[in-house]
């Protein structure tokens, strides 16, 4: 375990010159592509329709999953044959403040994902240091069930296996089933506590909250 | 001093009153509210003898104007007097009108509904010098007066289930029960026991009731009125509304509103439309009797009116009873003659409210021909008097044909084939243990193996029809997208496969498109077998509402038919079957009073010829607001006639598809036992819309689903459009009372 400080880094400057995350909308099939309901730089919210593609007189509206704005817009294409996977415009969508805290602490934290499609409690230990010290400071030590793994019944205890570690950030609801490789919990050392939340603080301040 | 206060608050009262009912604007009410509301304000602070002086002036002024609004009362002003806090409630019947009472199941907000009282009660007559207690049981709802928690009377299912619990004490203990109907309508949400459901199971239940029932009528609000209204009697207050729907809804489905309220003057004109007063249903024959109130509508300290209303119950009671019973003549002769205003002390004569196992079977029997009688006045498209006289003979010769064939000879050749299964039994019984051993060296010295049969499932036995009837819709060269393509991945459906080969079903998600009922005629039964009758019975514009008679037209031309019910007999794999069918094609299938005699005929049908009978609903809206509460009867009159033939050990099986909601899902669709819904179907009381209006709280997308249908318990399985001959097959071999010609 150990932060790669140069990547947090990089990652924190990519994130300030370019705050955004990019949706590249593109042709979910074959068809002539009839009209656009957006224009270049206007806002759009999700579940607003772009355009509509033609495919055997079936007109279909193709509706946009996030909110931001348009740019690229491929006007050229407008009442033309495209291809599946054609590139029609991109969705520039501004980061929030948890948003980028997310991919920063993807980045920061050893997260431990779930091995099965189950639900997921902390152990009685662990939930009690978590309640006691809150979140960033509970210490688990090597060979301590860190998780119980439920599902139909049948309990199997997840370890921690590896060096003493801080859990930072708990990712799941103990009354949902967790789909495998969801993650779990964010683990850091102790040591570079201090350091992710200096990193985050700074993260507070600079990105304006929505 | 108090004296002329108390006077002054009276006088308040009334022009409040006068103003809540006729409006702000009517004779320049609001200005004498205000100037009342003045001296009562400044009361103390004025000299006594001036008020005194100027009372007589206001007292005459307030008469003269009760008397004009008395007389310029429209039906929607008549509504408001209904919804008026002031006015009785049952709390206040319970008080004035019972010697003393018990409240079961909860008291005020303590209760499991609090718009639904019951209560054990005891009501007393004078006969000369004796007094005679009956005891009731007391089942309605209660209104409150500006009680939030009661709903306004709106019964929720547990509500409802709580009456039906009650119902049932009464009969075993073998009381008369009293239902007052004091509801704008049930409280529509699906959560168990379902508002539909339950008010369908109080119907199929209060239909075969052993007690004698009389119901009072203060508010009828369509359904809702219903959960507690197959009464043997039903009396109304003069003053009182019942309707199909609220004005307010007509007008809203009228208009076409998405949202917003509709404008006054059309509520006005549908509150007319839809005849709900007192008068136009007892001239429609919905309800028995009026009962008087004051010319302005009872309120809850008008106590000469809850001495007429004991009066009226224990004499609508006695006359119940008297129908069944044979020595009656003299008693029912005083019982007809009282009919003047004036309450008499002593009652006169002494009826028993008890009833011998006989005199049960009567009122059963009394109860089934006054329902079925109900609004058959108003069935159109009657044939000719010749034709009439035919089709009679023909139903005699029916009735007597299936009456020894099934009955006589069917009983004597079951006796007859049990008695010789027994013999066969018996007798291979005592020689298997002789003839086996040496079947066995036989067979081994032949070299012969053991036959064991093999047992042929319903699925190898139903031929499929040999050519498929096609869709109209699938006639067009495009494809199109399934609801589901974003959640599922389902690819572009080509519209010829997806309207031939699959039958309107996405082979991905399985979600249904709507397909036209004549899909369902021609590939759900045997090709050639279907024989439909009573086509000539037509929907009319029995209350002559405005609009209906032109839209009626339409929908004739449209479809060819004369009505949205279509009833034939079928067969399905060899097995006959009488049908019973709603089409959206047709006013959205909804129900008048022409569907419903169909659907009693067709019902009566499957009984005398002992046929399995199959309600198949391709979508319904409801009871057609446009025939008022003539719609509204059509729930008990079927549900009864369901019951009839369940009872006679029919097998009654509802399939829904598409939409089907309100007044026949909470009558003789709820009432079946065997429910079933294709997998697209949309089941329930009330939309979105109408829940989200009375709830105030909206519900998500798929609360209507089959699917959470069957997760409530409303339905007993969701089944495939592809598979529904095969599963309708397979239920009529499976399920089934003991009277099916071919048990």
């Amino acid at each position: 375990m150990g932060i790669d400080h140069r990547k947090i880094n990089r990652l924190l400057q990519k994130l300030r010159s370019h705050p955004y995350c990019v949706y590249a909308i593109e042709t979910p099939h074959t068809g002539y592509l009839r009209s656009f309901r957006v224009k270049e730089g206007s806002e759009v919210q999700p579940g607003e329709i772009l355009f509509l593609l033609e495919r055997e007189r079936n007109l279909k509206p193709v509706k946009s999953r996030v909110s931001g704005r348009v740019q690229r817009l491929r006007q050229d294409l407008l009442d033309r044959f495209v291809e599946a996977g054609e590139p029609i415009l991109e969705i520039w969508h501004p980061l929030s403040q948890e948003e980028v805290i997310s991919e920063i602490l993807q980045e920061a934290l050893q997260v431990l994902r779930a091995p099965e499609t189950a639900r997921y409690l902390p152990s009685p230990e662990i939930e009690a240091r978590l309640r006691k010290d809150g979140p960033g400071k509970a210490l688990v030590h090597p060979g301590e069930d860190l998780l119980i793994m439920t599902f139909m019944k049948r309990e199997t205890p997840i370890r921690h296996e590896g060096p003493p570690a801080v859990i930072y950030r708990v990712f799941f609801d103990p009354q949902e089933v967790v789909p495998a490789g969801n993650p779990l919990l964010g683990l850091c050392s102790p040591e570079e506590v201090p350091y992710i939340d200096r990193v985050l603080a700074r993260i507070r301040e600079e990105w304006p909250e929505q | 001093m108090s004296e002329i206060y108390r006077e002054l608050t009276d006088l308040w009262e009334r022009a409040v009153y006068l103003r809540d009912i006729k409006g702000e604007d009517w004779e320049n009410i609001s200005e004498l509210v205000k100037v009342l509301e003045d001296l009562r304000r400044d009361f103390y602070e004025r000299p006594s003898a001036d008020l005194e002086k100027r009372l007589p002036g206001f007292q005459s002024r307030i008469l003269e104007l009760e008397d004009l609004a008395a007389r310029t009362l429209t039906p929607y002003e008549v509504v408001r007097i209904v919804r008026h806090p002031q006015r009785f409630t049952l709390l206040d019947i319970l008080e004035n009108v019972y010697d003393r009472y018990t409240e079961l199941g909860g008291e005020g907000e303590i209760n499991i509904d609090p718009a639904v009282v019951v209560a054990r009660a005891m009501i007393s007559r004078r006969v000369g010098d004796k007094v005679y207690l009956h005891q009731v049981m007391v089942i309605g709802h209660e209104k409150g007066h500006g009680e939030e928690f009661r709903e306004g009377g709106s019964a929720k299912p547990w509500g409802n289930e709580k009456a039906l619990r009650y119902m049932k004490i009464a009969e075993t203990e073998g009381i008369p029960i009293h239902f007052y109907i004091f509801t704008p309508g049930a409280y529509p949400i699906e959560d168990y026991p379902g508002a539909a459901q339950q008010i369908a199971r109080n119907l199929y239940t209060m239909a075969k009731l052993k007690v004698p029932m009389v119901a009072f009528i203060s508010e009828g609000g369509s359904g809702g009125a219903e959960a507690i209204g197959l009464a043997d009697m039903r009396l109304m207050a003069s003053r009182g509304y019942y309707s199909v729907i609220s004005p307010e809804g007509a007008a809203a489905i009228e208009a076409k509103l998405k949202s917003g309220r509709p404008p006054r003057e059309l509520v006005e004109r549908c509150a007319r439309n839809l005849r709900l007063t007192a008068e136009d249903n007892l001239r429609l024959g919905t309800i028995d009797r009026i009962v008087p109130e004051p010319p302005l509508g009872a309120r809850r300290r008008d106590y000469a009116f809850f001495r007429r209303l004991r009066y009226e119950m224990i004499r609508a009671t006695d006359e119940v009873v008297l129908q069944t019973r044979s020595l009656r003549t003299f008693r029912k002769y005083v019982l007809s003659r009282r009919n003047g205003s004036e309450v008499p002390e002593d009652f006169g004569i002494y009826v028993n409210w008890e009833l011998s196992e006989d005199e049960k079977e009567i009122l059963l029997e009394n109860r089934s021909r006054k329902y079925r009688e109900m609004s058959r006045w108003a069935i159109c498209g009657r044939v000719s008097r010749l034709q009439s006289y035919l089709e009679k003979g023909q139903d005699l010769g029916t009735r007597m044909f299936h009456g020894l064939r099934h009955g006589i000879f069917r009983q004597s050749q079951k006796a007859l084939r049990r008695m010789f299964e027994e013999f066969t039994q018996e007798g291979s019984a005592f020689l298997k243990p002789v003839t086996d051993p040496v079947k066995t060296v036989y067979n081994l010295v032949a070299g012969r193996k053991k036959k064991v049969p093999r047992i042929v499932s319903p699925i190898e036995r139903i031929e499929e029809p040999e050519d498929i009837y096609v869709s109209p819709l699938a006639l067009e060269d495009r494809t199109v997208t399934c609801p589901n393509a974003e959640t599922h991945g389902c690819p572009d459906l080509w519209v010829p496969d997806l309207y031939g080969e699959f039958c309107g079903v996405c082979p991905n998600c399985g979600h249904h498109f709507p397909l036209e009922y004549q899909w369902y005629l021609n590939n759900i039964f045997d090709r050639g077998s279907i024989r439909e009758f009573n086509e000539e019975i037509s929907s009319g514009n029995p209350l002559n509402f405005e609009g209906y008679a032109e839209k009626l037209a339409e929908a004739r031309k449209k479809t060819g038919r004369n009505s949205a019910m279509l009833t034939f007999e079928a067969k399905i794999g060899g097995i006959s079957l009488i049908v019973a069918m709603l089409i959206a094609d047709f006013r959205q299938g909804t129900v008048g009073v022409a569907e419903g005699e169909k659907f009693i005929r067709a019902c009566d049908r499957a009984r005398v010829t002992r046929r399995p009978f199959l309600a198949l609903v391709h979508t319904t809206g409801g009871i057609r607001i446009h025939e008022g509460t003539l719609g509204v009867v059509q729930m008990p009159r079927c549900t009864l006639a369901a019951r009839e033939y369940i009872d006679s050990g029919g097998l009654y099986i509802v399939v829904y598809d598409n939409n089907s909601y309100a007044g026949p899902v909470a009558s003789f669709l709820g009432c079946s036992p065997y429910q079933f819904a294709l997998r697209s179907t949309r089941l329930g009381f009330a939309g979105p819309r109408v829940i989200l209006e009375t709830t105030g709280q909206p519900v998500p997308p798929d609360y209507h689903s089959a699917e959470n249908a069957l997760r409530r318990g409303h339905i007993q399985g969701v089944w495939d459009r592809r598979e529904l001959r095969l599963k309708l097959y397979e239920a009529l071999l499976t399920m089934g009372g003991r009277n099916l010609y071919y048990r």
